[in-house]
């Protein structure tokens, strides 16, 4: 959300222009395929229709792109480990739960705060290497990257024949873990949603009330004028990557409810790159400075709407990331600078014919 | 915006290489000693790593030009996953000739590197971003190919991958008194052959050199009369051949193709680079430090297969802490390094 | 064209959107003369580099160079070279990760029959190269990263020569240099005039002009003042063409708008001793008291800006104390440097004040956000209330406070970085060249807003290169040469010609 009045709407439709006409778009794409996509009936006692679905597990996608947005706001990077850091904080909470039937190893709430530590710490991790140490962001996170996962799986270890043995898939089978993915009783909308739905207005508060979204804006645009100002970019930025941490965390913690299991292998699977992808649909310049929340999270909705077309279509899982990849490619070439220039360039070109030819 | 930063050229690279080199006798030396009875001392282990690495050795290669030139290519491990699946597709399903198939992907790898070269150097995006929708398009794609393994059974392809050359020294007698000559497959031939071609490029070439002055600083190889976009793009076309000739070369060795091929095969190589002195920013790097910091990731796998109690696992985590290791160091270095001037 | 010409320029003009950046300039170079370019900012000296080296294409105009029979246009950098042209700049252009004689040698490196680089030639063609412009016992296989700045100058320079070039530009090459490496580059530089290679030294170093010029050419607002030999222009009268004014005029016309006495019973507002910042400003004292105006002056490049970051913390001062109201102020970063209570509106407004897409508002309150701290956000109400009254105050033009700053007109756009301090209530305000780039009436405007604002009892230094602005405002004058401060100025001394005198140095006549 934009932090400035409802006055100039010129503005605030150009910024959350694509967003609002890409999700249009893919709901009429999804309609004309699926007649019944509009279609919402209660059954079994919870909500149920495809609109549903589509916000429901676009929550995890919707958490992870408000965490990538203040990121590329802030150091004009990309923090590619979320997928991996969700799966390390899954580990790490399924682990310490245990796979009784009848009680949780450890407090849910400890196993809950143990999971969002796990993704603090990981945040730091990649905001001290980009804030202090100024390594390219892309590179800095490579490094969790590729060993997030493997960490994961080393967490994820059971007994066997009295030895350790990780790389295993860690089950819990206390009904009461199921809620968090799923649904609580008599309440008819997906906890997921609920729990993205907070996590959001959380979000819009923390950089509305405070002075926080004003910095993170000023040091992305311009980094000299904000340390001349008095702002400390450091922080700021250290900041942006230990909140993407968390939001990784979290997601991964909903992703593990939804399937009462942590899989190091599959939770947060390519999200880095719908992460990246819904940031760049809401609007969101991939070269810092002015962001909106409000346009990463519709651009959250649409990828999981169109996810869900493609699977319509008859597209797998697997091959779901290469109609993402020609997307992502598509919308940051028109943002480009330098397509803008090919553009003025044609356009003068086409101006100065027709001088001629009159 | 004027760069007071200064970059070390590491005298002509050859200090950080002797640290890399030394590194890797340290470690094998350590092998030596423990793993004595599994056997580690025997040549026919080294060149165990050659066989099994030799595709990294090929994408390593080219990841070293790419990071020289000042970009990065995330994308070869998709490649390489993908290239393997074309293969297998190519001769079990289609039937194609050996040969023709190994045409057909090699030139699958110049076009895309072609096309990834061209958004990076001529519409001027990120190179991550660009490599980045690369990886997740060829593992979408692959999995397009087939979502089941397929195994070749050509027998011309494995003619050349099972073959064994006999290497005439550092043979060892076996139980039955029998002479055993140690044996490499044409894989790493074939990886050697790509790695000396690159260091030739590298070396004598106009194109080498022009990489590694528009990897130091564009803006001067820009004044200095250097087509930088040029070298950029053919960068990427070389690279985008080296990434499918390092497929050909790991299909050799899997001689089969499934989805989940080489995934973070990308991490290895660019770990490879990396701990072989190339620095990230660009600008430094040499492909033989590339190919010790392979053995050095051979050997750390080896290690832990030898030791047996730790779980494979701990060779993605090892090597990704030796990266972090290195990176870290080489951006102390430079901060240190602008200190200084200042 | 006279033989010993080198290089001739005629009737240059350049014009850019808005701005008319080159008007009817003449320019001859000499052989084997070392020829000053001089002139303030804005005056045209970057543009006519870039003319003769081909990055910009000249409206009008005749260039002509020695052994080329028609004029010559330059579309490249690369053209330039060609026609024996070659430039050195200040950000040594070259590769700090190649080796020293592969930097001399890129882009035409000696191939043998394979194609392949011949290390061995190149490395020996470089010593020789290197020999040339006086440069001995350099191991040119090492990179050049690891040589200082004054040798990848002369590096820089052989390869230019190399190139066979019949004018050399230096631009700026000094800067970064100490005594000694100047005392070497001049050494490089008559060798090269004993060659009969024409060099063109860009600079705003007086004391180096006086030492190694033969002639000097002075532009002003893109148009030629005139070309001198160096011994028929005294110090002062350089400074008096470079600045505009002409020294004859005796009449000293300070115009005060109200009498300022020392008030040498004020408070300390901010002293410092022996604060230095490594390369760009020397040890300096300074020591200002409640209520006075005091103004910094100097040619551009002398360090008026310097010296105003090292006493705000924009740079890190290296060595010497501040006191900021009797209480030491150390190794402080701006945002101290604001709570203590100074303000500081930067030279350069595009590339350090102004946030491009936010709104004025919040470029408004931005400083003022910064000393309240994160967690305590200036309410809405607050916030719209501040821009509304400084919007009035400074005669913003703008249709909304929503408005992002970038749409705004240069003029409005230093009001709002006023303004932006102005907020924050400072006792200590340091205006470094605000009333550059603006147009005649905001120009007013501002100055008789900080007239105002002393008359209110705030402190304020004030940077400027236009004298007359200066000594209608300020109640002293600091003096500023070379990265040094040479002087100070008091009431009874502020006319111009005593300033210009000051700013000029060494003999007067």
């Amino acid at each position: 959300m934009t932090t400035r009045m409802l006055r100039p709407r010129d503005i605030f439709r150009q910024q959350l222009f694509l967003p609002i006409f890409a999700l249009c778009l893919m709901l009429v794409v999804n309609f004309i395929v699926t007649p019944t996509f509009f279609n919402i009936s209660i059954k079994n006692g919870v909500l149920y229709g495809y609109i549903i679905d589509i916000i429901n597990r676009a929550s995890e996608l919707i958490i992870l792109a408000v965490g990538m947005t203040l990121v590329v706001a802030s150091s004009k990077g990309t923090d590619i480990s979320v997928g991996a850091v969700s799966a390390l904080a899954a580990a790490v909470c399924v682990r310490l739960l245990g796979s009784s039937y009848d009680a949780y190893a450890v407090p849910l709430i400890l196993a809950f705060l143990a999971c969002l530590s796990a993704g603090v710490l990981c945040g730091a991790f990649n905001g001290f290497l980009v804030a202090k140490l100024k390594i390219q962001p892309m590179v800095a996170t490579l490094i969790l990257f590729t060993a997030g996962r493997g960490i994961a799986q080393l967490i994820s270890a059971r007994e066997i024949n009295e030895k350790m043995v990780p790389g295993q898939i860690l089950y819990v089978r206390m009904e009461h873990f199921k809620r968090f993915g799923g649904f609580f009783p008599h309440v008819v909308i997906p906890t997921p949603v609920f729990i993205a739905l907070g996590f959001v207005l959380l979000t819009w508060f923390i950089l509305n009330k405070t002075a926080l979204g004003l910095y993170i804006k000023s040091v992305g645009i311009n980094q000299k004028a904000g340390r001349l100002v008095g702002l400390n970019s450091t922080m700021i930025i250290f900041f942006c990557y230990v909140f993407c941490g968390v939001c990784a965390s979290l997601a991964g913690f909903i992703s593990s409810s939804r399937i009462y299991s942590s899989d190091a292998n599959n939770i947060g699977l390519n999200m880095e790159l719908d992460a990246i992808l819904a940031v760049a649909l809401g609007g969101n310049s991939l070269a810092g400075g002015k962001f909106s929340i409000a346009g990463s999270v519709i651009g959250a909705i649409t990828i999981q709407a169109l996810t869900t077309s493609l699977y319509a279509m008859g597209v797998t899982a697997d091959q779901l990331p290469v109609y993402k990849a020609i997307v992502v490619v598509l919308i940051v070439a028109i943002q480009a600078d330098e397509f803008k220039r090919w553009k003025a360039a044609y356009r003068l070109h086409r101006k100065m014919a027709k001088g001629v030819a009159e | 915006m004027k760069n007071n930063i200064i970059k070390k050229g590491f005298g002509g690279n050859s200090f950080l290489l002797f640290v890399t080199i030394a590194m890797f006798l340290m470690m094998y030396g350590i092998g030596l000693t423990l793993f004595h009875e599994q056997g580690f001392g025997t040549m026919q282990t080294f060149l165990n790593m050659l066989i099994d690495n030799a595709g990294l050795i090929v994408a390593a290669a080219g990841m070293t030009l790419v990071l020289i030139a000042g970009g990065i290519d995330i994308s070869i491990g998709s490649v390489v996953g993908l290239v393997c699946m074309m293969l297998a597709d190519l001769m079990q399903n289609k039937g194609v000739d050996a040969m023709i198939a190994i045409a057909i992907v090699l030139a699958f790898g110049i076009i895309f590197g072609a096309a990834q070269g061209w958004l990076i150097a001529y519409l001027r995006l990120q190179p991550f971003i660009v490599t980045l929708a690369g990886m997740f398009f060829c593992r979408g794609l692959t999995a397009m190919v087939s979502v089941d393994q397929i195994a070749i059974a050509n027998p011309t392809f494995l003619g050349i991958a099972q073959s064994n050359i006999k290497i005439l020294f550092g043979a060892t007698v076996n139980k039955r008194g029998k002479l055993l000559y140690p044996f490499v497959h044409p894989n790493v031939i074939i990886a050697l052959v790509a790695i000396f071609a690159v260091w030739y490029v590298c070396k004598y070439t106009k194109f080498g050199r022009s990489l590694f002055a528009v990897g130091g600083n564009e803006q001067s190889a820009l004044l200095m009369g250097i087509n930088v976009r040029k070298t950029k793009f053919l960068t990427y076309v070389l690279n985008g051949f080296l990434a499918a000739l390092a497929g050909l070369v790991f299909c050799l060795n899997t001689t089969s193709g499934f989805v989940e091929q080489a995934r973070g095969f990308e991490m290895e190589a660019i770990a490879s680079a990396v701990i072989g002195g190339t620095l990230l920013t660009g600008g430094v790097g040499t492909v033989v430090g590339t190919f010790f910091g392979v053995l050095i990731k051979a050997t750390i796998e080896t290690f832990i297969r030898c030791d047996g109690t730790l779980s494979s696992w701990w060779n993605k985590i090892v090597l990704s802490a030796l990266l972090c290791f290195f990176i870290v160091l080489q951006s102390i270095f430079v901060i240190w390094r602008a200190r200084k001037k200042s | 064209m006279d033989d010993s010409v080198v290089l001739s320029m005629k009737k240059i003009n350049m014009t850019f959107p808005g701005v008319k950046a080159l008007s009817d300039v003449d320019f001859t170079l000499r052989k084997g003369e070392i020829h000053a370019l001089m002139g303030e900012n804005g005056a045209g000296k970057s543009t006519l580099i870039k003319v003769l080296t081909g990055v910009h294409t000249m409206d009008s105009g005749e260039i002509h160079i020695s052994g080329v029979r028609n004029a010559v246009i330059n579309h490249s950098p690369k053209d330039a070279q060609r026609v024996g042209i070659s430039t050195v700049y200040q950000e040594v252009n070259l590769c700090a990760n190649l080796s020293v004689a592969e930097n001399i040698f890129v882009g035409r490196h000696p191939l043998n029959a394979l194609r392949g680089v011949r290390w061995g030639e190149m490395n020996r063609k470089a010593r020789e190269a290197l020999a040339n412009v006086g440069l001995e016992n350099i191991d040119v296989t090492k990179s050049l990263g690891e040589y200082s700045v004054a040798i990848q100058q002369m590096v820089a320079i052989a390869r230019a020569v190399d190139f066979n070039c019949k004018a050399l530009i230096l631009d700026e090459p000094t800067s970064s240099l100490d005594e000694y490496e100047v005392a070497k580059l001049f050494l490089c530089m008559r060798k090269l005039k004993e060659k009969g290679v024409g060099i063109i030294f860009v600079t705003h170093f007086l004391e180096q002009v006086y030492e190694v010029c033969d002639a000097i050419t002075v532009l002003r607002n893109g148009e030629l003042v005139g070309r001198f030999d160096i011994k028929d222009l005294p110090r002062v009268q350089l400074v008096a063409r470079m600045l505009g004014h002409e020294f004859d005029d005796l009449a000293a016309i300070r115009v005060p708008d109200y009498e300022r006495l020392a008030q040498t019973s004020a408070p300390e507002i901010i002293r410092a001793i022996g604060l230095s910042h490594e390369g760009t400003i020397k040890p300096f004292d300074i020591e200002i008291r409640k209520g006075e105006v005091v103004g910094l002056t100097g040619l551009l490049g002398s360090g008026r800006s310097e010296l105003a970051r090292a006493l705000y913390g924009a740079d890190q001062p290296d060595t010497g104390e501040l006191f900021f109201k009797s209480s030491p102020l150390k190794a402080h970063e701006p945002i101290d440097a604001i709570k203590a209570g100074m303000a500081y509106l930067p030279e350069d407004r595009k590339e350090e004040s102004i946030i491009g897409e936010l709104s004025i508002r919040e470029n408004l309150v931005i400083a003022l956000q910064a000393k309240t701290g994160v967690f305590r956000l200036l309410p809405m109400a607050r916030q719209n209330e501040l821009a509304d009254k400084y919007i009035k105050a400074l005669r913003i033009k703008t249709p909304s406070p929503e408005t992002p700053i970038n749409q705004l007109s240069g003029g409005n756009q230093q009001k709002v970085i006023i303004g932006r301090w102005l907020i924050t209530n400072p006792e200590f305000l340091i205006l470094d060249e605000p009333t550059r780039g603006i147009d005649v009436g905001t120009k007013t405007e501002i100055q008789k807003l900080i007239l105002s604002l002393a008359g209110e009892g705030m402190t304020i230094m004030f940077i400027s290169s236009e004298i007359d602005e200066m000594l209608r405002t300020v109640n002293r004058l600091c003096v500023l040469r070379d990265g040094m401060k040479v002087g100070e100025l008091n009431n009874v001394d502020l006319d111009r010609p005593k300033v210009m005198a000051a700013i000029a140095g060494g003999k007067t006549i």
